[in-house]
């Protein structure tokens, strides 16, 4: 017994909008605390311009631990915290910031290792010039590494399209709510194939958009 | 000016510590070009970064325009940074910058007007040659323009001193001459006083008014470049200068010299006015002996004349040994052994 796909679309299109907006909020918070947390790792690493070992052992440590963790694992683990902040643990609200959370780590590694390729001698040419720390990181860190970054934001949220999908069935809506409680509780296989179909293409877009944004910057 | 004042630098802690300085004590003076020749790991780049405090002294004092510098404050040493210009071996360029974008970053950290920015970075491109790459990109540069870019940025702040690590050091012979010529026209036109390191002979002889050697850390010899060519000390000194002025000769050649029974060679070296005199015309013309010129060369320095020549003398030994004796009270004569030098 198949669904009735005159009723079922508006469903399909509101789902759809639930994880494209799970997935910008999430890239929009996560992308402003990954980087700050990404940049204070570069910059507290051993020999470079702020250099200090507390700040960068506790965010290593905060690091390592945070990423381990399995994604549907946190999502659960995390719900007292996620009541806290949000108000409540179901809806879309409710799965960005566990999102958030495993993203934001994320994105500081790949923030970190992107800066750590920028060549040193750039950044000492800098601090020859009497440029101050944050001239250093603003002005020449992040623009010599943005192509890398942007491919490196890119990768996170093709990997976001994947985590609402989980979040989605914790009650966080989108695609993959549906695929789930329709596609698979319901053996309806019509379902699954037009919310795969969905998500393939949101990851195309995602794709394409950072490939064109980096390439526009790289020059190349 | 830049004073060092018994300078060391170590790395590291415990029992993994690397002397890369060890009690230097130089003098740069006001307007003059010096040098520093010496093998890598001498030490000569930790040394020059000690100037703008890129590396810190772990003992001594290091004065620069009447500031010691470990002991002035953050704010201080920024200002300090500026009126100090670096240049590099691997230029450092902003890859995402333009020409222009890398000439108006020392500017724009000092919230310079855009309109100063602008005449500035034109001036300065004009300066160095590179008026119609303004908006080209770095990687769209060859080696030679690059470090003209990265002259130009240097000079944006107006310094009084440009300090050069190895900066021709990843350029090719003609494109060296082309940068050694502009660091010259610098320090002629804008008066400030450069000191650079190199590990190429050639750089110093070119440019350099004063020179220092660097080994293990130390400065071994310093002074005139004049001087220290015509009248080098260490043997790593020698070494250096036998490779811009191929002045010895390979000890097979000189074994085979030696073969001739008669042969006496002597090492000829004219310095100064010495040099522009028919001297050994004239003493063995005086005495009725033949010499015969074996080896060596002729080389301008610092506007003067230097040659080293390997001579041999044919003649009654008494003939040549007053030759000798006659040439000894006006230039440097010495019999060249079997073993060379």
């Amino acid at each position: 017994m198949g669904v009735e796909w005159s009723t079922f679309w508006p469903r399909i299109v509101e789902a759809t909008g639930e994880t494209i907006m799970m997935v910008i909020l999430t890239l929009i918070f996560s992308s402003i605390f990954g980087i700050l947390m990404g940049l204070l790792f570069f910059v507290t690493r051993e020999g470079n311009i702020l250099e200090n070992k507390l700040i960068f052992n506790i965010l290593n440590l905060f690091v390592n631990i945070v990423r381990p963790i399995p994604f549907i694992i946190l999502l659960v683990a995390i719900t007292p915290m996620t009541r806290e902040v949000v108000g409540t643990t179901i809806g879309t609200m409710a799965a960005v910031f566990p999102m958030t959370i495993a993203a934001s780590f994320a994105i500081a590694r790949i923030v970190e290792n992107n800066l750590v390729s920028v060549e040193p001698g750039i950044i000492e040419a800098a601090q020859a010039m009497g440029a101050r720390p944050v001239q250093i990181i603003f002005g020449v860190l992040i623009p010599e590494a943005l192509g890398p970054l942007i491919m490196g934001l890119t990768f996170i949220t093709v990997g976001l399209i994947d985590f609402s999908a989980m979040a989605g069935t914790v009650g966080g809506g989108g695609l993959g709510d549906l695929a789930m409680s329709y596609g698979y509780q319901r053996f309806d296989t019509s379902v699954m194939v037009v919310t795969v179909v969905i998500l393939i293409l949101l990851v195309q877009v995602a794709q394409f958009t950072g490939n064109f944004l980096s390439k526009a910057v790289l020059r190349r | 000016m830049i004073k060092f004042e018994e300078v060391s630098k170590v790395f590291g802690t415990g029992d993994k510590t690397v002397q890369a300085v060890q009690n230097v004590s130089l003098t740069v003076n006001k307007g003059e070009i010096f040098g520093i020749v010496g093998f890598s790991g001498a030490g000569k780049s930790t040394l020059i970064r000690l100037v703008n405090l890129l590396e810190r002294p772990s003992s001594g004092k290091v004065i620069v325009n009447d500031f010691e510098i470990s002991s002035i404050s953050k704010d201080e040493l920024r200002k300090l940074r500026r009126r100090i210009g670096m240049i590099f071996q691997s230029f450092n360029l902003f890859n995402s910058r333009t020409v222009s974008g890398n000439i108006a970053y020392p500017l724009k950290l000092t919230r310079t007007n855009k309109q100063e920015i602008d005449r500035r970075v034109k001036e300065l491109l004009q300066f160095v040659g590179l008026e119609d790459k303004a908006d080209k990109y770095p990687e769209q540069l060859s080696g030679g323009q690059r470090q003209r870019v990265g002259i130009a940025r240097a000079l944006a702040t107006s310094p009084d001193i440009l300090i050069c690590d190895e900066a021709t050091s990843a350029l090719d012979p003609e494109t060296t001459g082309e940068i050694l010529n502009l660091l010259k026209k610098i320090n002629k036109e804008y008066n400030i006083t450069i000191l650079l390191i190199t590990h190429e002979m050639h750089v110093i002889r070119t440019i350099c008014d004063r020179m220092a050697v660097m080994e293990n850390g130390e400065v071994i010899e310093e002074g005139n470049v004049y001087d220290i060519f015509s009248n080098p000390q260490s043997k790593t000194t020698q070494s250096f200068i036998s490779s811009v002025l191929n002045d010895k000769l390979s000890p097979r050649l000189l074994a085979k010299l030696h073969e001739k029974p008669a042969a006496r060679l002597y090492r000829v070296v004219f310095t100064g006015e010495a040099s522009s005199e028919p001297l050994l015309s004239r003493v063995t013309r005086k005495h009725q002996i033949d010499f015969n010129i074996i080896y060596g060369s002729i080389n301008e320095l610092q506007d003067q004349l230097f040659g080293s020549l390997v001579v041999e003398f044919y003649g009654e030994k008494s003939e040549v040994d007053n030759v000798v004796k006659e040439l000894s009270e006006i230039v440097e004569v010495r019999e060249v052994a079997h073993h060379g030098s």
